[in-house]
């Protein structure tokens, strides 16, 4: 009887069996299962009930093949796992299919696996899926292979036909950077070298499959790199405000001054906050955690969380290695998105440097990269991404592709050849064009990856209008929108400067105000305006100015606060003055202020702290602003 | 790390994920052992609370026990309960068996309540040891629009980036338990203290190693009455453990064909 607190102390280890259809994946499995008697009771037997039925002699694949369409075409066409146990491991086997046209079936069971196991046979030797699976596994970062050679009974289990696909095999892995662990004659049918040496081939003095499977490395955790914690998502289910995420790389502890990326603030580590229990003392790769700041940051989804010291890279343009899984081809010119760890943008292919042929491992020239091909491109991003290259940290260095909703290609991410944009962030200016009337709307939004519109804040004089437009103004430039703020105070500076502050000269005022948006609009900014503007009509007027442009430019956000909270807060002490009866019609106080009726979102700065109002209001940006 | 922690903080992360990527969401609750874990670990990751509504399938003809456990852990737990009533029996297809008209009670109750709530979402704590079918599952796993599974083109699933975009009319079963197996499950209830239903403990040497309905689910020749001794018994058991559920035996393919139309 084992011990079941020592037992939980053994370590489970994921391992794929990929190959060219047909050289014996699930034969393989399913023997390896029945030599270690890991069957389930019965399925023996009904595995022999099946292929009686069928009038076929024991079909091993069987038991993994578990559709219908599996058994009646005996192909393994989705992946598929099982458990089992050696001396030393649990293991989960995973079962890969082999077919061409099941290639994103292999690559989504491969890509998790600790070690793999690419099967052979011995009559036919490597063939095509032998090597693009030997090349997806090192893309997909199995780093530990076993080569086995099935099917040695039909080579009478000659020593010299061993040697030869050995020395094909190896030569073509070599090609690649992979180094085989083992490389282990078998008969899956026969159960030679499987769980026990086999009689039949002497010369071999290697490991069984059980043995090579025990053999393995075991996986380290990536605690010694550089600290990666990509934000998952912000909570404030209670006082707290929890960022939520998932430590890809390096330890973080209560205390430690840390980085966010690409937006560069910088915020002390409170504490790591734990669901009923005591907060971490330090979290390492590998754990999901949520942490606390000492202060109070708009921080969201996709930030990339590093000590100040050991920060990632920071770039529009980056060159990748990419398989490709997509119906449609690749090509030059055309945009995906693309999902980093836990970053979404969107991406342009400005180059496809070359194709490479798993075959001959030739690299070559084209203008498409086709379903289950690879290739390198190189991306550019709209907005500064943050992220590793794949050599230096590989969760934070790989990357996916997603056309419509579906993901249609993998990558690595290499900065060879281009520079590290940390340094120039703060001068990075958009590109100088110039503009001809021929520009259309549409123009504009395609290059800005958004919608034009305007952003009409209306409040009370210490509502924190500005204060939310200048946060949420910074928030998307440094997304790489284009934002621009009208500010009261600064457009009666220049502008409006000949206005005063009667009914008729705020409405005269709020009229060019709205006009000035509406043009921003067109010429395809966000532009966000705030101004008390007390009167509805004022407001309907610069709608419909805005409305001009496109009937659904103009967001009306009522910056709501209590006048009380404004009178107290009186960042420019007008309240004061007003009520000392120094400053005529002020709103609120000696002038009236009408709520908006119908505001296509509230924003209310006494019930909530400004980073929680700065993301509400980039919420709805996201959701309205985004181009389909 | 365990493997235990290593598979808790990977079921948080795709909680999570789902959380931020898809809504309105929910969670089924069958109240057996896996859903519990599932639940404990919805609290773990959204700090106490369970941010989404969960739904129990409710045939009328469960176990009492575990209706008593529901009313209890409503309360204890704060959850936003729904009752899913399922179409009665003579709605299911007259040409199914016995028991494939059972579970079909259940898969319409949940196409049910997705309509009536409009849910794009669904956590459900299914594993893949569970059940060949269920071995060939995504994480994230989506629907078409009458709740039937696409088994044969499923999304390539690698480097834990999930499947959360989708056109209109779709929607996605999301298994967080997915690499977890029968004994991972008893093992972290152990650990963590999680209730279960008393009737996975064997009382005059019987016990459930799987809940379903009374009609259609049967108790196991049994000894073991702690967590210790059903973890010592899985260590040497050969018997599958959804051997005591009727449904999946009618023919070859039962399983299969029920999870196609849209089955857990």
């Amino acid at each position: 009887m084992q011990d079941s607190s020592l037992d939980m102390l053994r370590e489970t280890f994921k391992i794929v069996v990929v190959g060219h259809v047909d050289h014996g994946k699930s034969t393989l499995i399913g023997r390896l299962l029945y030599d270690t008697d890991s069957l389930p009771e019965g399925k023996f037997e009904e595995l022999k009930a099946v292929c009686d039925r069928r009038g076929m002699a024991l079909e091993w694949s069987f038991v993994l093949d578990a559709f219908q369409a599996e058994r009646d075409q005996a192909v393994t066409i989705d992946t598929t796992q099982i458990w089992f146990k050696t001396q030393k491991r649990d293991v989960v086997i995973i079962d890969a299919p082999g077919h061409r046209e099941f290639l994103k079936n292999m690559v989504s069971g491969a890509a998790s696996a600790d070690a793999a196991l690419l099967v052979v046979d011995a009559e036919e030797g490597v063939r095509e899926q032998t090597r693009r699976h030997g090349y997806l596994l090192h893309l997909l970062g199995v780093k530990q292979v076993a080569v086995v050679i099935n099917k040695m009974d039909l080579v009478d289990y000659s020593e010299e036909r061993y040697g030869e696909i050995v020395r094909e095999v190896t030569a073509y892995l070599h090609g690649i950077g992979v180094e085989p662990s083992f490389i282990v004659p078998i008969s899956a049918r026969e159960g030679d070298n499987i769980a026990k040496k086999s009689t039949s081939s002497p010369w071999y003095k290697g490991p069984t499959i059980l043995d090579a499977l025990d053999r393995f490395h075991s996986v380290t955790v990536p605690s010694e790199q550089s600290l990666r914690l990509p934000v998952q998502d912000v909570y404030h289910f209670d006082h707290r405000r929890i960022l939520a995420g998932r430590v890809e790389a390096g330890v973080i502890r209560p205390g430690d001054e840390i980085l966010f990326s690409p937006s560069n603030k910088t915020a002390r580590v409170k504490s790591l906050d734990v669901w009923d229990a005591p907060p971490l003392l330090e979290a390492h790769a590998g754990q999901s955690i949520g942490l606390t700041l000492e202060e109070q940051l708009f921080v969201e989804r996709g930030e990339v969380i590093s000590h100040v010291e050991d920060p990632p890279v920071l770039s529009t343009v980056f060159r990748a290695r990419l398989f490709w899984l997509g119906h449609k081809p690749l090509e030059v010119g055309k945009r995906y998105t693309l999902k980093l760890a836990t970053k979404t943008a969107t991406v342009t292919v400005v180059g496809l440097e070359t194709l490479i042929d798993t075959d001959t491992l030739a690299h070559r020239p084209g203008t498409k990269l086709e379903r289950n091909m690879i290739g390198e491109v190189v991306l550019r991003a709209r907005e500064v991404l943050a992220f590793d290259e794949h050599v230096a940290l590989d969760k934070m260095g790989r990357f996916v592709l997603l056309e419509d909703y579906d993901v249609v290609g993998g990558g690595l991410i290499s900065m060879e050849g281009y520079p590290d944009q940390r340094q120039s962030l703060t001068v990075r200016s958009t590109n100088v064009y110039s503009v001809e009337h021929t520009i259309t709307r549409e123009n504009r939004v395609v290059r800005n990856g958004h919608k034009g519109g305007v952003l009409w804040f209306t409040g009370l004089s210490g509502a924190g209008k500005s204060t939310l437009a200048m946060e949420v103004e910074k928030h998307l430039f440094q997304k790489g929108h284009q934002v621009y703020v009208l500010d009261g105070d600064n457009v009666r500076a220049g502008l409006n400067a000949n206005l005063g502050f009667s009914p008729e000269e705020r409405t005269e005022n709020i009229r060019r105000v709205g006009e000035v948006a509406a043009l921003f609009a067109d010429a395809g900014f966000i532009c966000i305006t705030a101004f008390i503007s007390p009167y509805q009509a004022d407001r309907d007027r610069a709608r419909a100015a805005a409305n001009r442009v496109d009937s659904e430019a103009f967001h009306e956000i009522h910056v709501s606060a209590d006048l009380n909270t404004c009178e107290r807060r009186d960042p420019k002490g007008l309240y004061k003055k007003a009520r000392a009866g120094e400053i005529q019609d002020f709103t609120g106080v000696s002038a009236p202020y009408e709520p908006p009726s119908m505001p296509e979102l509230v924003v209310d700065t006494d019930a909530k702290d400004l980073p929680s109002c700065v993301e509400q209001v980039i919420d709805y940006i996201d959701r309205t602003f985004q181009v389909e | 790390m365990n493997h235990l922690d290593q598979l808790e903080a990977q079921s948080i992360y795709i909680l999570r994920e789902a959380y931020n990527r898809i809504k309105p969401l929910s969670m089924l609750w069958s109240l057996g052992k896996d859903s519990n874990v599932m639940i404990w670990l919805a609290r773990k990751a959204f700090y106490g609370r369970v941010p989404f509504p969960v739904i129990l399938l409710d045939t009328g003809n469960e176990l009492d026990e575990v209706y008593a456990f529901r009313d209890r852990y409503v309360k204890e737990w704060d959850l936003n309960y729904i009752n899913a009533e399922c179409p009665p029996y003579e709605e299911t297809d007259p040409e199914l068996t016995h028991n494939a008209r059972s579970a079909a009670r259940k898969t319409l109750g949940l196409k049910q309540v997705i309509e009536q709530h409009d849910f794009r979402g669904i956590f459900l704590g299914i594993r893949r040891d569970e059940q060949a079918v269920r071995s060939k599952e995504r994480v994230f796993s989506p629907r078409g629009e009458t709740g039937e599974w696409d088994y044969k083109d499923q999304p390539p699933e690698f480097w834990e980036q999930y499947k959360t975009e989708f056109a209109p009319g779709t929607h996605v079963r999301i298994h967080p338990l997915l690499a977890w197996t029968e004994v991972d499950i008893w093992r972290y209830i152990q650990r963590e203290n999680i209730p279960v239903v008393p009737l996975y403990f064997a009382r005059n040497g019987m016990r459930y190693r799987s809940l379903g309905e009374k009609d259609i689910t049967r108790p196991i020749e049994s000894n073991a009455a702690t967590i210790e001794e059903i973890i010592e018994e899985l260590q040497t058991t050969n018997t599958s453990e959804r051997a005591g559920r009727t449904m999946d035996h009618d023919s070859e393919d039962a399983f299969e064909r029920l999870r196609a139309a849209g089955y857990m």
